[in-house]
C-alpha cells in the first residue's frame, strides 16, 4: 500500500535506510481508533506532506512520531531509535526531531532569544554565548534578527510562527515536524512562513507536514501521503498524487480543495 | 497606595473610638496606651510575641508552599497510582482542624511515635501540614491553567520534566495563583493565633496572659486585633508588589 518508490522520490536521499520508520501503528483515544495500523517510512532528507480532512489522523500520525502521543500498537523507529516504555529514548528523539505547532506555543514570559536559547542551555548544556550566536543565526534565517528582545506577544502571526521555527531549529535537529503551521495564520501572513519553510527543504531538512497548503506540498513535497479515517488511502509522487489520483476518496478530497 | 492604607488605619481605629463611646462599659484604654507607664510595659509585652508571630507564620508558609508544590506534581500525573497519592493527602489534611492537627503533633506523636518537639517546631508543623492540601489544590489548579500546548512544545523540544516545570510551565503558573496563594498566607497568619492553645508565647498568647492580671480583655483584645491587622496589611501590600512585578514582566496581554 506505501511501498517506497526509489525512482519517485529523485532523491538520492530517499533511497538510504529510512530515517522514520512506522509499521503497524495504532492509536486509540478511548474507543475512538485515531490511527489504525498505519505504516510508512520516510528517508533522510524526504520531504513528505501528509493531507486529508479533518479528523482524519494526520495530526496524530506525526504527533506519534515524537511521542506526544504514545502510540498503543505497532513499532516506530526514529534515526534507529525505537520508541517505546523507555522515556530516555523518547526525550532522546525529541531533541533530533523539531515540530512546529499549529498555534505557534511559544514561551509567552520569554523573549524570543530566551525561547530560542532555552532548549539548547538546557537539553544540551550549551553555554549561553554559544545558544545566543546560534539562535541569533537562525532568527536570521527566519529573517526576524530585530525581533530579538520582544516578548512573543508582541510579533504578528507570521513573526511568531517564524519564531517558533527558528527555536526547533536551534535544537539542529535531524527532522523537522509541521502540524498545519498555516492554519492560524492570517492570509497575507502564510507567505511569509510557507517561504521559510521552502528555504528549508531546499537546504535538505527531513520534513513531515501536515498542511493544506497544496501549492506549497507541489513543490517541495517528494512524497504526498493522503488520509482518511485513520488510515493512510494513498502514497505518491506529486505529480502523480494531483494529476492521477487513484483512490476515490484521494479524488474527491482533490476536488474539494482544488476547486474553488 | 500608602495613604489609603492609613486612611483605612484611622477609619478602623476611630469606629474603636467611637464604640467605646456608647453602652454603658467603662472603658480603660490606659492598659494600652503608650501615654502612661502601665501602658508602656503593656504594649512591650504584648509586641513581645510579634516576632514569634512572624517568624512561625513565615516558616510554616514556606514548608507549606514547598510541600504543596511537591504534592501538587503528582496529582497531575499521567499515572493513577501517583494521582491517588495526591487525592488521599489532600482530602486527608485538609478535613483535619487545625487545632486538633497542632494538639495531635504536640500531644500525640510524642506517645505514638516518641517524637518530642517544642512547641514552636509543633506549631510549624501542624500548620504547614494542615495548609500543605490547600498550597496543593492551588498549585494544581494553576499549573492546569496553563495551556496544554505549552506542556507539548516544551516537550517536543527535548526538555526534562524538572527544566520543563521550572523554566516553562510553573513562572507561568505563579502569576495565576499569587491572589489564591496571598489569601492562604493572610489566613496563615490568623490561624497561627491557635498555637497560643499548645503554650507558645506568640501574639495572642500574649494577649490572653495580660488579660489574665490586667482584667481588660475588650481593650486588650482590641489592641490584638490591631496587631493582625498591621501584619496583615503588610503581606497582602507585599503580594499586590509582586503581582505588578511579574505582570511588568510578562509586557504583554495574554
Amino acid at each position: 500500500m506505501n511501498q517506497i518508490d526509489p525512482v519517485a522520490g529523485g532523491d538520492p536521499g530517499s533511497a538510504a535506510a529510512p530515517i522514520i520508520e512506522m509499521e503497524g501503528v495504532t492509536k486509540r483515544f478511548g474507543e475512538f481508533e485515531a490511527l489504525k495500523a498505519v505504516s510508512l517510512e520516510v528517508g533522510l532528507g524526504e520531504r513528505v506532506v501528509v493531507c486529508g480532512p479533518s479528523g482524519s489522523g494526520k495530526s496524530t500520525l506525526i504527533r506519534c512520531v515524537n511521542q506526544l502521543e504514545r502510540h498503543d500498537e505497532g513499532r516506530i523507529v526514529v534515526d534507529g531509535i525505537e520508541l517505546n516504555d523507555d522515556l530516555k529514548n523518547i526525550t532522546t528523539v525529541r531533541r533530533e526531531v523539531g515540530m512546529v505547532f499549529q498555534q505557534f506555543n511559544l514561551f509567552p514570559h520569554l523573549t524570543v532569544l530566551q525561547n530560542l536559547t532555552l532548549a539548547p542551555m538546557r537539553a544540551r548544556k550549551m553555554k549561553k554565548s554559544e545558544a545566543e550566536a546560534i539562535a541569533r543565526r537562525y532568527l536570521e534565517r527566519v529573517h526576524i534578527p530585530e525581533q530579538a528582545d520582544k516578548y512573543p506577544a508582541q510579533l504578528s502571526g507570521g513573526q511568531q510562527q517564524r519564531v517558533a521555527i527558528a527555536r526547533s531549529l536551534c535544537m539542529q535537529p535531524k527532522i523537522m515536524l509541521f502540524d498545519e503551521p498555516t492554519s492560524a495564520l492570517d492570509p497575507e501572513m502564510i507567505k511569509e512562513v510557507l517561504d521559510v519553510m521552502i528555504e528549508l527543504a531546499e537546504e535538505g531538512m527531513t520534513m513531515v507536514c501536515v498542511t493544506h497548503e497544496m501549492g506549497f506540498a507541489r513543490k517541495v513535497a517528494d512524497k504526498m501521503v493522503f488520509m482518511d479515517q485513520g488510515q493512510i488511502v494513498e502514497v505518491g509522487t506529486p505529480t502523480a498524487f494531483f494529476s492521477a489520483p487513484e483512490n476515490e476518496r484521494t479524488k474527491k478530497f482533490l476536488s474539494q480543495i482544488l476547486d474553488h | 497606595m500608602v495613604g489609603r492604607r492609613l486612611r483605612l488605619l484611622a477609619c478602623v481605629l476611630s469606629t474603636a473610638a467611637v464604640g467605646s463611646c456608647g453602652g454603658n462599659y467603662n472603658w480603660g484604654w490606659y492598659v494600652v496606651l503608650p501615654t502612661t507607664a502601665q501602658g508602656q510595659t503593656n504594649i512591650q509585652f504584648l509586641l513581645g510575641g510579634l516576632w514569634t508571630t512572624i517568624s512561625l507564620s513565615l516558616q510554616a508558609i514556606a514548608i507549606s508552599v514547598a510541600l504543596g508544590l511537591l504534592v501538587a506534581l503528582p496529582g497531575l500525573s499521567e499515572k493513577p497510582t501517583w494521582r491517588r497519592f495526591n487525592r488521599v493527602y489532600v482530602e486527608l489534611f485538609r478535613a483535619v482542624p487545625i487545632l486538633v492537627m497542632l494538639l495531635w503533633v504536640y500531644y500525640g506523636l510524642p506517645v505514638v511515635l516518641n517524637i518530642k518537639l517544642d512547641v514552636f517546631a509543633a506549631g510549624v508543623i501542624a500548620l504547614a501540614l494542615c495548609d500543605s492540601a490547600f498550597e496543593a489544590e492551588i498549585f494544581r489548579g494553576g499549573i492546569q491553567s496553563i495551556a496544554r500546548g505549552q506542556s507539548e512544545a516544551a516537550d517536543s523540544l527535548g526538555l526534562s520534566y524538572g527544566d520543563k516545570m521550572r523554566y516553562v510551565i510553573l513562572p507561568q503558573a505563579v502569576r495565576r495563583i499569587l491572589p489564591p496563594l496571598g489569601n492562604q498566607f493572610v489566613y496563615m497568619l490568623k490561624m497561627s493565633s491557635l498555637v497560643s492553645v499548645i503554650g507558645l508565647s506568640e501574639l495572642t498568647r500574649r494577649a490572653n496572659e495580660l488579660v489574665v492580671n490586667q482584667y481588660r480583655p475588650l481593650e486588650i483584645y482590641s489592641f490584638l486585633v490591631l496587631e493582625y491587622l498591621v501584619l496583615i496589611l503588610i503581606v497582602s501590600q507585599g503580594v499586590r508588589w509582586l503581582e505588578r512585578r511579574l505582570q511588568a514582566d510578562e509586557r504583554q496581554g495574554r
